[in-house]
């Protein structure tokens, strides 16, 4: 027989105030297999452990139940305990008499106590069918992978890089930098993002511990914290990095011209071409899809000028698997696609723009070398219209959600149109001005006041084109009248949206996402750079709309997890994992897409059968990506899945001791 | 194709021209429209700003009377439409509504009667082909500034296009051999009852009507509502004198100028009933060299 010590703990008045602890106590000295029950009021405190270690000496003990708290508190403390006492830490079991008990049940005392009671019953009757479970040990690959190399890619890259580890970063662009390059100053400080931003880039190009990957993406992830094989698809450059030294000879003379992603199609590049001057890597790429010489087979006047024989038109897609300890995502964020909106125009005005129109506008390397001149015909506007939350805040058309950064930057815009535009008006239509952070609202005040930005507090209806005019109207709510301004432009504060295949990289990796498709945090408070899945990190806007700070302060903060993981060569694993009983499992395969962690997969087996030799099907759950949810184990027809330490029949001695 | 036929109370008297119109053009498009028996006004804007069940029950009772016919109803006043199309959501939407409206009305209606614009039907349902087929005088020298108002294509859930920029009208005219112009006030509100009860506002609103729909070019504006039209016809002339603006600026329903196309007497379209004169500009599209031979 089993000799089970039973604890139970007040809380405080947590629970002591409601359950009768020394009663439960009391009545726990009858359940089969309990030799010892005792109350006290702090057991997670340093007596109350102490307590627990000595009654297992004392007592000769080999099963405890500590009735207390939510095991998400404190299991890992009480297992600790137990284990100190030279005990396997899965012989001990929670009761959970707080959570469940005390705090739902504050008016009724008696009941609680009951109830209290039965808890603890089926936590012994549980305990005594605990076995002895060892954490096993894994090897750990030390090499991180970041996806996205816009500013938190980047900063998460070079921290990793200085702890000395080995860092990829995959790019799917030619070049590196992401939004963070085409904006031109930032707030609050409006220093030049270009400035702050290129030496990072550099820095990250001439580490010796990071590689670039760029103009590349990823294409499938196997394996599991400490070693996922990552397999990269190289998109078919048509360039030999190893050749070309960037001269841009090419560039200029190549004669097919498209509109430029990076100016916001303001402008136009080339079919060969680095998306701005800064690029990095500083080589260029060929648009295959835009170059004459792979829609018609003629041309070839890149290949012809390039005196050092770069291009290469054989070149092709190339796949390679890199086996990586950890992940990083960065992959960013884009504007929110305002053509759902009439009622500006549906995107067919071509002065209505974007917020990142408005900064390529401004930016002196930009289409118009800084000076703001509205698209349609090059007019220096005069008036200048600012709208927020387009797309944001507005469950109708657009995200519930704030975009967090658009009230900033538009009073940054507002700033900087009065800088450069003598005699101008800026209009700004907001709902709320929101400007938490550190320097952000004198930032807004200055705008207000010093640079006269007039804020009109309400959405407006419509603009709507008057001759070279856009009308706009709208209301102004602290008034409450109708405003109609006559505008040169209009400047759209667009949500911030993730990726739009945000959901298919999460599928690929393995991670959650939230019904807007931004990546989900393990816990919103307490574990907000990790993810569900052991091993893969999230930095920046791809887990929300973030700013500058913001995404470098979380991507330093993956970085510094990473390194935790990656700093031991070997980590161990969580015991509590699912089980296949192979003599019953029929192979039927229904496990497998069922895991959302892809840990199952059908192997073959050989066993003998009536003298014969025969192979047939059986599940096979891999230890290293199973979480231990259990949801394979519901799924399966044959019960030949079982979790470990919540195994049939210590569910079922649960149920037992409850209702025989 | 039958279609029961809700006519509503202004077309039968400041509307008739769209009346006339109407069954004009739906004979000649083969539309069967069957009047609904001792139909009842749809209540309108009064009706709803009475009392939520008296708006929704006023247009089921016509919408069950179809229903027992096993027909969907044609409607023609954008006023109408909106309102009996609200009822037959509501009852769609919710069985405790629908049993709530059937006792009020004393009658069964599941919704399975649909309304529908006759707009919506003339110019979406038909095929433009068919339109076309049907065309004997292509409307030349019709510029039109299509006007919606605020209320046909509004809500999303009544509307039956794009609710910011709707082109069902535009695109009817242009199969007719018009040409229309793109605007900025085609969704606007005409002003509604404002020119009668604080004119000034209401002048106002149909001041910019006129001055957007001529500034892009139109010589005529065309409605699908009785409402509108009231306001941008008869008072035409008082915003000119207000505004000291010249506009004249016909307004014509879209039956009317299909029933034109179509070659119907102008006369049996109440063509000649227009408070700013139509008939200069009919005249003239008759005139012009947009003949057809018909088979
Ligand atoms: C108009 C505007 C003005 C702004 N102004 C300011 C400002 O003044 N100050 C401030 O603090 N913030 C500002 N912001 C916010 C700022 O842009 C973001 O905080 C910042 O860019 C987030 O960095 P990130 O690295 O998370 O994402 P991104 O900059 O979006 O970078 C993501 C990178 O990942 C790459 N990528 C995406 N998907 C994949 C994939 N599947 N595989 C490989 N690579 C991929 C992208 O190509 C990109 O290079 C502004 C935003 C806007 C829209
Ligand atoms: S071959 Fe293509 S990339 Fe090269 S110059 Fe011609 S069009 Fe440009
Ligand atoms: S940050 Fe400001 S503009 Fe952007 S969504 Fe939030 S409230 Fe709107
Ligand atoms: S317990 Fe969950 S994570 Fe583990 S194999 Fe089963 S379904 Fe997958
Ligand atoms: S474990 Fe169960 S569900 Fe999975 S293959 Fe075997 S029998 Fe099928």
């Amino acid at each position: 027989m089993k000799r089970v010590g039973v604890f139970v703990c007040h809380c405080g008045s947590n629970i002591g105030g409601v359950v009768d602890c020394a009663k439960v106590a009391e009545t726990a000295q009858d359940y089969p297999g309990v030799v010892y029950a005792v109350d006290n009021k702090y057991m997670c405190s340093e007596p109350g452990q102490e307590l627990i270690k000595k009654a297992i000496k004392e007592q000769n003990l080999d099963r405890v139940v500590v009735a207390s708290c939510s095991p998400r508190m404190h299991e890992p403390t009480f297992r600790r305990c137990v284990e100190s006492a030279g005990m396997n830490a899965y012989f001990m079991e929670m009761a959970n008499i707080r959570e469940h008990c005390s705090w739902v049940h504050s008016a009724e005392k008696d009941k609680a106590t009951e109830k209290s009671c039965d808890l603890v019953k089926m936590a012994v009757a549980k305990a005594i069918m605990n076995k002895p479970l060892q954490k096993a040990t894994i090897p750990v690959t030390d090499r991180a992978l970041v996806i996205g190399g816009g500013i938190a890619g980047i900063q998460a890259a070079l921290d990793l890089a200085n702890a000395g580890h080995v860092v990829d970063v995959v790019e799917k662009e030619p070049s590196i930098g992401g939004k963070m390059a085409q904006i031109d100053k930032t707030f609050p400080t409006l220093d030049c993002s270009a400035c702050i931003l290129t030496p990072k880039m550099v820095d990250a190009s001439s580490h010796p511990n990071i590689n670039l990957i760029t103009y590349s993406e990823v294409e499938k992830v196997d394996g599991f914290v400490g070693n996922f094989d990552v397999t990269i698809r190289k998109k078919a450059r048509s360039i030999d990095m190893s050749v070309c030294t960037g001269c841009g000879v090419c560039m200029s003379k190549c004669p097919s011209k498209v509109d430029s992603e990076f100016e916001m199609n303001l402008s136009k590049r080339r079919a060969i071409y680095t998306p701005f001057p800064q690029a990095i890597p500083n080589k260029p790429v060929i648009d295959r899809d835009n170059c004459t010489y792979f829609k018609t087979g003629k041309c070839g006047i890149c290949q012809k000028v390039c005196t050092l024989d770069a291009i290469d038109f054989t070149q092709e897609d190339e796949l390679v698997v890199t086996r990586y300890g950890a992940i990083i995502t960065a992959t960013g964020f884009e504007q929110f696609d305002h053509s759902v909106y009439g009622e500006y125009g549906y995107g067919k005005y071509p002065d209505v723009i974007t917020g990142m129109h408005f900064e390529r506008l401004i930016n002196a390397s930009g289409p118009t070398m800084g000076k703001i001149k509205r698209p349609s015909d090059g007019k220096v506007p005069k008036n200048v219209v600012f709208i927020k939350c387009v797309g944001s805040r507005d469950e109708a058309k657009g995200k519930a959600y704030c975009s967090k950064t658009c009230c900033m930057y538009t009073a940054k815009h507002a700033t900087l149109v009065t800088e450069k535009i003598e005699d101008s008006n800026v209009y700004i239509f907001y709902m709320d001005v929101r400007t938490g952070g550190k320097g952000y609202e004198e930032f807004y005040n200055r705008t207000r006041e010093k640079y006269a930005a007039q804020y009109i507090r309400g959405r407006v209806s419509k603009v709507f084109k008057q001759g070279d005019k856009l009308i706009v109207r709208g209301e102004d709510t602290l008034l409450s009248r109708a405003v109609e301004i006559e505008a040169d432009m209009v400047v759209l504060a667009t949500a911030m949206v993730p990726q739009e295949d945000a959901s298919k990289l999460a599928q690929k990796i393995g991670i959650g996402y939230d019904k807007d498709h931004f990546f989900t945090e393990a816990h919103p408070k307490l574990a907000p750079v990790e993810t569900h899945t052991q091993g893969v990190y999230l930095a920046g806007a791809c887990q929300g709309p973030k700013d500058i700070p913001e995404s470098v302060a979380q991507a330093s903060a993956a970085a510094a997890k990473v390194c935790g993981l990656l700093s031991k060569s070997e980590m161990l694993t969580e015991p509590i994992i699912s089980q296949v009983n192979e003599s019953i499992c029929v192979g039927c395969g229904l496990c497998v897409p069922i895991c959302p962690y892809k840990a199952i997969d059908l192997k073959t087996i050989s066993e003998r059968d009536h003298g014969n030799i025969i192979e047939r099907l059986v599940a096979d759950v891999n230890g290293g990506l199973c979480q231990g949810c259990g949801a394979c184990t519901v799924a399966c027809r044959s019960a030949a899945l079982d979790l470990k330490h919540f195994t049939d029949q210590q569910i079922l001695a649960e149920v037992n001791a409850l209702c025989l | 194709m039958k279609y029961a036929y809700f006519p509503g109370c202004s077309l039968s008297s400041t509307g008739i021209e769209y009346d006339l119109s109407t069954r004009e053009t739906a004979r000649v498009l083969g539309i069967d429209l069957w009047e609904i028996p001792e139909w009842n006004c749809c209540g309108a804007s009064s009706g709803h700003l009475t009392d939520h069940l008296l708006s929704l029950a006023l247009p089921a009772r016509n919408m069950a009377i179809a229903e027992e016919a096993g027909l969907d109803v044609a409607i023609p006043c954008a006023a109408c439409y909106a309102r009996s199309k609200a009822t037959e959501l509501a009852v769609s939407n919710s069985a405790e509504m629908k049993q709530e409206i059937e006792e009020v009305i004393e009658r069964k209606y599941e919704g399975k009667s649909k309304a529908r614009a006759l707009l919506d039907i003339i110019a979406n349902d038909i095929q433009s082909e068919d339109v076309k087929n049907n065309v004997q005088k292509e409307l030349k020298g019709i510029k039109a500034a299509c006007y919606y108002g605020c209320l046909l294509v509004r809500p999303l859930a009544v509307g039956f296009d794009d609710p910011e920029d709707p082109q069902s009208m535009d695109n009817l005219v242009k199969s007719l051999g018009g040409e229309t112009v793109d605007w900025a006030y085609k969704t606007e509100c005409c002003g509604a009852s404002c020119p009668t009860t604080m004119p000034e506002t209401g002048k106002k609103m149909l001041e910019r009507i006129f001055k957007s729909a001529k500034d892009a070019g139109a010589n005529c504006l065309v409605t699908a509502c009785p409402m509108c039209l009231n306001n941008l016809d008869m008072r035409q002339g008082q915003v000119e004198k207000a505004y000291s603006e010249k506009y004249d600026m016909p307004v014509f329903y879209f039956t009317e100028l299909t029933g034109l196309a179509f070659g119907v007497e102008p006369t049996k379209l109440g063509l000649n009933k227009h408070f700013v004169d139509a008939m200069g500009l009919v005249n003239e599209v008759l005139k012009a060299d947009g003949g057809r031979e018909t088979a």
